[in-house]
């Protein structure tokens, strides 16, 4: 029972959430003047609310395992981030911020498991 | 024609990873939230570059968006692995519903 | 020294180099050229330690193969994973249960760990490589018997693979 309510609630909050992306961006709220945005600025909305889903987790863990998870998982999104950043604005240098922060990402969640298993880095 | 086949992939992409972000605040335990977040995030923004990769045509940008498929589907794998053996040898349970635990009967935490 | 496996990682990294910055100038090719001699002269050997088994042209059809295979696999699983999350009252059996393995290369079991990962409902936590066991975690856990779970889970894959990397 308490489990459905919590289901309902989090489907309302997502659904109103994602309507209000879809039909009225947020800007258009507050300055009604704001022309509509494109395809890719409801792209980021989208990837903001994923992202804020990851830092719910950051902050809820229970253990610093649940943490370095969600860390994990924030990293690869940024990734996707940087890759829709690079169409509408044409500049290219975003993907190769996109390998550099796919990398570095990859490296810190290997040193952070080690440090998790309770052993030294050149073990 | 290649525009909305890129649209399409990168739509694909943002609903596989707004799944796995709430699969990752959903499930029970750590070793659920790996399953569930590593899988479908992974496949997501493979989806997303693959589709700038169509938007940005056959150049250097898009041979780096290939390049950044081909890494971030090794690692992810790898770094959940190292994740979910780090999480189990420190201690931490399964979920209390889990069935059946064969790894602990074999390697018990020290 | 082993002069092949340093040559192969040359011609690895130097593409690699090409295939990233995408200019053919002289410049830029003399720079990947030297940075590329001194990378394979440090670290050639601990990247590929067996390179005769590259020039066999039957493991890169195979390869060919495993790549289809391997996308759809990971369709399934992302629906899979994305009917458990969405559903109120969350379906899952978790559970680790034990699988055997016939892959002795180190590139064979780190690709069969990945496909295990992402594939339905399954993710490798951590592998014995003398009785060659691989610990599973299995979000719908269907059969604890070490048989059927090897049927269930490693066959499909492990066919194809002990072709490419054996």
């Amino acid at each position: 029972m308490k489990r459905m309510i919590a289901w309902l609630a989090g489907t309302i909050g997502i659904g109103a959430v994602l309507y209000v992306i879809f039909y009225h961006p947020l800007p258009v709220l507050f300055f009604p003047e704001l022309p509509h945005l494109s395809f890719f600025g409801r792209c980021f909305y989208i990837l903001l609310l994923a992202a804020s889903l990851c830092l719910i987790r950051v902050a809820l863990g229970p253990t610093a395992a649940d943490r370095i998870v969600a860390i994990d998982i924030l990293g690869i999104l940024i990734v996707g981030f940087c890759a829709i950043v690079n169409i509408p604005t044409g500049r290219g240098w975003y993907m190769d911020i996109a390998i550099a922060w796919a990398l570095q990402s990859f490296i810190a969640t290997l040193a952070l498991a080690k440090y998790l298993e309770g052993k030294n880095l050149d073990d | 024609m290649i525009e909305i086949a890129g649209i399409i992939f990168i739509t694909v992409g943002l609903l596989f990873d707004l799944l796995g972000c709430i699969g990752l605040v959903r499930m029970p335990d750590v070793y659920n939230r790996l399953q569930a977040s590593t899988k479908c995030v992974t496949f997501g923004t493979c989806s997303i570059m693959f589709g700038t990769f169509l938007m940005v045509g056959f150049n250097a940008t898009g041979m780096k968006a290939l390049l950044c498929i081909i890494f971030v589907a090794l690692t992810a794998p790898v770094s959940a692995h190292a994740l979910s053996r780090a999480a189990h040898k420190s201690g931490i349970k399964l979920w209390d519903k889990s069935v059946v635990d064969q790894y602990r009967e074999d390697c018990p935490a020290e | 020294m082993k002069v092949k496996s340093r040559i192969v990682f040359f011609i690895v990294v130097f593409g690699l180099w090409l295939l990233l910055c995408m200019a053919f100038d002289w410049e830029h090719v003399l720079i990947g050229a030297v940075v590329a001699c001194f990378v394979s002269l440090i670290a050639g050997d601990i990247f590929v330690t067996r390179p005769h088994v590259l020039k066999n042209p039957l493991r890169y059809l195979w390869f060919m193969y495993y790549v289809p295979l391997f996308i759809w696999e990971c369709l399934k699983a992302n629906l899979d994973v994305a009917y458990r999350v969405i559903h109120p009252m969350r379906p899952i059996k978790p559970g680790i249960v034990k699988v055997k393995t016939g892959l002795k290369s180190e590139t064979g079991l780190t690709f069969l760990a990945n496909s295990i990962t992402l594939t339905p409902g399954t993710m490798s936590v951590d592998f014995d490589r003398e009785k060659g066991i691989l610990y599973i975690h299995w979000i719908n856990v269907a059969s604890m018997d070490i048989e059927k779970a090897t049927e269930r889970i490693v066959a499909r894959f492990e066919r194809v693979l002990a072709k490419i990397f054996e």
